[in-house]
């Protein structure tokens, strides 16, 4: 066979192979499939391999997409899927939003008493989520310290980075609807939007270290 | 015989015939027949609307009254196909509106329906009753207005499923003060809030009121309101079915109930508060349909629900109902023939309810009027598969999705070929399957060997070659569609069978290894083929020929190749050139030349023999000193 990447020749027996992603938030979220070492917190699964979530595979299982996200409207159509060429006569793009247009969910950091809040519809992927962030607390940390966690810019702002990666001083996480609190990052967007509750950026030097997946190079924040 | 029956007589006579297939037959039967029965065909269905153009409907059937028709191939449900392939109806309405003044029912399933469509059908047709959109899309509710504002005489107006761009709840208080014909109303896909008294009012005009499915947006509250105006209701969907626990809207809510005596489905349930469950308790041993499969309450609520519908005859629920509620509906409901079980938690990694294959097993069991299953879960058994086979040789539509993909049977390891073996050696009537798990080739022998009467296959993450492909295509003699999806199938399977593909409605492959070569090839040999590629990479033909398609879409077709394709679907021609390196090849000789390279063995020399009738075949069984 000549040299192009052959699609599929061999179907790859063992589980856990590849999947084709067509979808850019589907390659976000696969970057951020961070992997935890056993966690501090009891109730939770023995193995790291057990806990994450099968690599979302496109159309599978065959359900169709009002019957995903039992949290949040009958029938919506997730924005990534729209291709490039799409003819005059079809219909115009479609945000189908069938849930309530906000869902604002508090947000504290350590550190600071007063906390923001964040409409997580406003965003499609952890990426855009991390960035608000840093915008939020950008200014009340300037104002409160000097120092740690904080690069400045070039201009002298402070930013609030890494704490998607584990790279930086502060680490973000959420109160899922069970009252836990989980490390933001290991499940599908939509997924992790269904079941927050609230979000916190704590000092990473307070977590114990967790190993996450690090093959992307695209920096987080 | 020395003289034929006056053509009013036979015209009277074909009057009496629905089904299509007796139409079908009658039309060949001789030149007058066809004529006759072409002028009063009232009634069309066109299972795949690029198998055919409007004008060649209009020429052949010029008195139509009913139009019903497919779009979208049926992995689009599941966004296999990208946005923007086609299935516009569009086209159909401009040219039915010229044509068919007194059109009254349009039925479309996975079509793209755009505003104009609607407002074109609402002004074209004075006659208009009946429009059901199921899973179509590319509409708003301002098309919606337009139909509520336009015909006067609609009885139905149902968008199952479908996605619409929901621009306001207006669009209802469009139906004139003087409508009164309305029979069905579902706008349960909706999510704006409709103005309640318009619904109110609307539902107290409309005595013949039969089917009223609501949306999420109407509160529960407010349900006995239109229960009142609606008491000959015969199917309801409710609207959020949770407020805050008071007595005074429970007991409204069940007297309302208790006032519907011809109710017989019931479906909504989105949100469900388990205390006001027992509200609908009176009306329960009446209901034959019940689609909870919204409903997020957990299995003791669900038993308790579901034991009262003695008479059930459909459910469709979530896995919440874990195997032990499946063993309670097995013991009461003895007359259940469709049961949907859905995933509460598709993506998990782990999970979070009790449902295994038990559950299935038990209902096999207990009900032994089962014939249409729809079951996802976690793991299966070719011990459980075999049991079921064994307890309802009636299945008809057996459709199983093990959430991990390949999953072997759990308890020996081994692919579940033998299970899925035994529901189609056991189950002589079965016309639909969907199949999940390990699966090897042989599964594929089993299904060609015994599933004489299979209409529909589908095929995801299974087998090991093309033989797979082979048997089902050579051995399937009743198969119309056939939906692969990441399966190790080639270019030798599909081009041996190439003709039994014009015998099929469609074939669709996606994620498999069929090369462009063989796709052009196929294009070429088979004029009355559309064969479709469809691949979001750019043109194929800036790939090396073996490269695989990303997918692949055939279908027959007396209506050519289609003139809307997006830039992302290239149909492959008659008049296709092949690459340089295989230039100069004479037709006729398409066939052998393309598959020489790639026959190795003779099973699969003779299946090419077998297939090909031409000298050349001949020719090539001689060199071969067969």
């Amino acid at each position: 066979m000549e040299g192009c990447h052959q699609f599929l020749d061999l179907i790859p027996k063992e589980k856990g192979f590849v999947a084709e992603s067509e979808e850019k938030t589907r390659n976000e979220e696969k970057k951020l499939e961070l992997r935890l070492g056993p966690p501090a917190v009891p109730n939770t699964a023995t193995t790291a391999q057990k806990r994450t979530a099968p690599a979302p595979v496109v159309g599978w299982p065959p359900i169709r997409s009002f019957r995903k996200n039992l949290a949040c409207g009958s029938s919506s159509k997730s924005a990534s899927e729209s291709t490039d060429v799409v003819p005059e006569k079809v219909s115009r793009e479609k945000p189908i939003e069938n849930c309530p247009k906000n869902l604002f969910v508090k947000i504290n950091m350590d550190g600071i008493p007063i906390g923001r809040k964040v409409d997580l519809k406003a965003y499609d992927s952890y990426d855009k989520l991390s960035y608000a962030v840093d915008e939020l607390f950008r200014g009340l940390l300037a104002a409160q310290n000097d120092d740690g966690g904080i690069k400045d810019n070039e201009d002298g702002s402070k930013v609030v980075k890494g704490i998607l990666d584990g790279n930086g001083e502060y680490t973000l996480v959420y109160e899922d609807n069970e009252g836990d609190r989980m490390l933001v990052g290991d499940v599908p967007w939509h997924m992790f939007v269904s079941t927050v509750k609230r979000l916190r950026v704590l000092k990473s030097s307070e977590l114990p270290t967790l190993s996450r997946g690090s093959k992307h190079g695209k920096a987080l924040t | 015989m020395a003289y034929s029956f006056p053509e009013e007589v036979l015209e009277h006579v074909f009057w009496f015939l629905s089904s299509d297939k007796d139409r079908n037959a009658v039309s060949l039967v001789c030149k007058s027949w066809y004529e006759i029965e072409r002028w009063c065909r009232r009634r069309v269905f066109i299972g795949n609307c690029y198998s055919v153009t409007p004008e060649i409907v209009i020429r052949r059937f010029p008195e139509v009254r009913e139009l019903e028709m497919k779009g979208k191939p049926h992995f689009a449900d599941f966004n296999l196909v990208p946005e923007g392939w086609g299935a516009c109806v569009y086209p159909w309405v401009t040219a039915m509106s010229a044509a068919y003044p007194f059109l009254e029912e349009i039925k479309l399933k996975r079509m793209v329906v755009t505003d104009e469509s609607l407002e074109l059908i609402s002004k074209s047709f004075r006659n208009f009753k009946v429009l059901v959109l199921s899973s179509c899309e590319g509409f708003t509710t301002d098309g919606l207005a337009s139909i509520a504002a336009n015909c006067r005489n609609l009885r139905e107006l149902d968008l199952r499923e479908s996605e619409v761009e929901d621009l306001s709840g207006h669009w209802l208080s469009h139906f004139p003060d003087n409508c009164t014909s309305l029979v069905s109303l579902n706008m349960s896909c909706l999510g704006s809030e409709v103005s309640f008294s318009a619904l109110e009012r609307l539902v107290s005009r409309s005595p013949n009121l039969r089917t009223l499915r609501l949306n999420r947006a109407v509160p529960l509250e407010k349900l006995p309101n239109l229960l009142r105006r609606a008491p000959q209701l015969v199917e309801l969907g409710t609207g959020a079915y949770s407020a805050e626990i008071r007595s005074d809207i429970f007991s409204n809510l069940a007297e309302a109930f208790s006032v519907c005596k011809q109710l017989k489905g019931l479906s909504g349930f989105w949100d469900v508060v388990p205390a006001y469950l027992p509200a609908m308790y009176s009306v329960c041993s009446g209901i034959t349909s019940l689609n909870l499969s919204y409903a997020t309450i957990q299995s003791p609520d669900l038993v308790k629900l579901v034991s009262q519908c003695r008479n059930l005859q459909c459910l469709w629920v979530l896995d919440y109902i874990e195997d032990s509620g499946l063993e309670a509906l097995a013991a009461s409901c003895k007359d259940l023939q469709e049961l949907r079980v859905f995933p509460s938690d598709p993506f998990g990694a782990e999970p979070n309810v009790s449902l295994t294959e038990r559950g299935l097993v038990s209902v096999s069991e207990g009900c032994p009027k089962l014939q249409s299953v729809l079951y996802f879960c976690r793991q299966m058994s070719n011990a459980a598969l075999i049991a079921i086979a064994r307890n309802r040789p009636n299945m008809v539509r057996f459709r199983l999705c093990i959430l991990e993909p390949r999953a072997p049977d759990y308890l020996t390891l081994e692919p579940l070929d033998t299970g899925f073996g035994a529901i189609v050696e056991n189950c002589k009537e079965l016309r639909r399957l969907s199949m999940s798990g390990l699966l090897t080739d042989r599964v594929f022998k089993y299904i060609g060997t015994h599933a004489k009467k299979l209409e529909m296959l589908s095929i995801a993450f299974a087998g090991d070659s093309d033989l797979g492909l082979h048997h089902v295509l050579s051995g399937c003699e009743s198969l119309r569609k056939l939906e692969i999806r990441d399966c190790p199938f080639g270019d030798k399977a599909l081009l041996a069978n190439a003709a039994k593909l014009e015998t099929m409605r469609s074939l669709w492959m996606s994620s498999c290894s069929v090369s462009f070569g063989a796709c052009k090839l196929l294009g070429q040999k088979m004029p009355r083929l559309n064969v479709e590629v469809i691949d979001e990479r750019g043109p194929p033909d800036s790939r090396p020929e073996s490269c695989p398609v990303e997918r692949l879409y055939v279908y027959r077709t007396v209506a050519g190749r289609r003139v809307d394709m997006p830039g992302f679907v290239w149909t492959m021609d008659e008049d296709s050139t092949l690459s340089a390196s295989e230039s100069g090849n004479k037709p006729n000789v398409w066939g052998l030349r393309a598959l020489m390279p790639s026959i190795l063995h003779l099973a699969e020399l003779i299946v090419a023999i077998n297939i090909l009738m031409n000298k050349e075949a001949k020719l090539l069984f001689s060199l071969f000193h067969v």
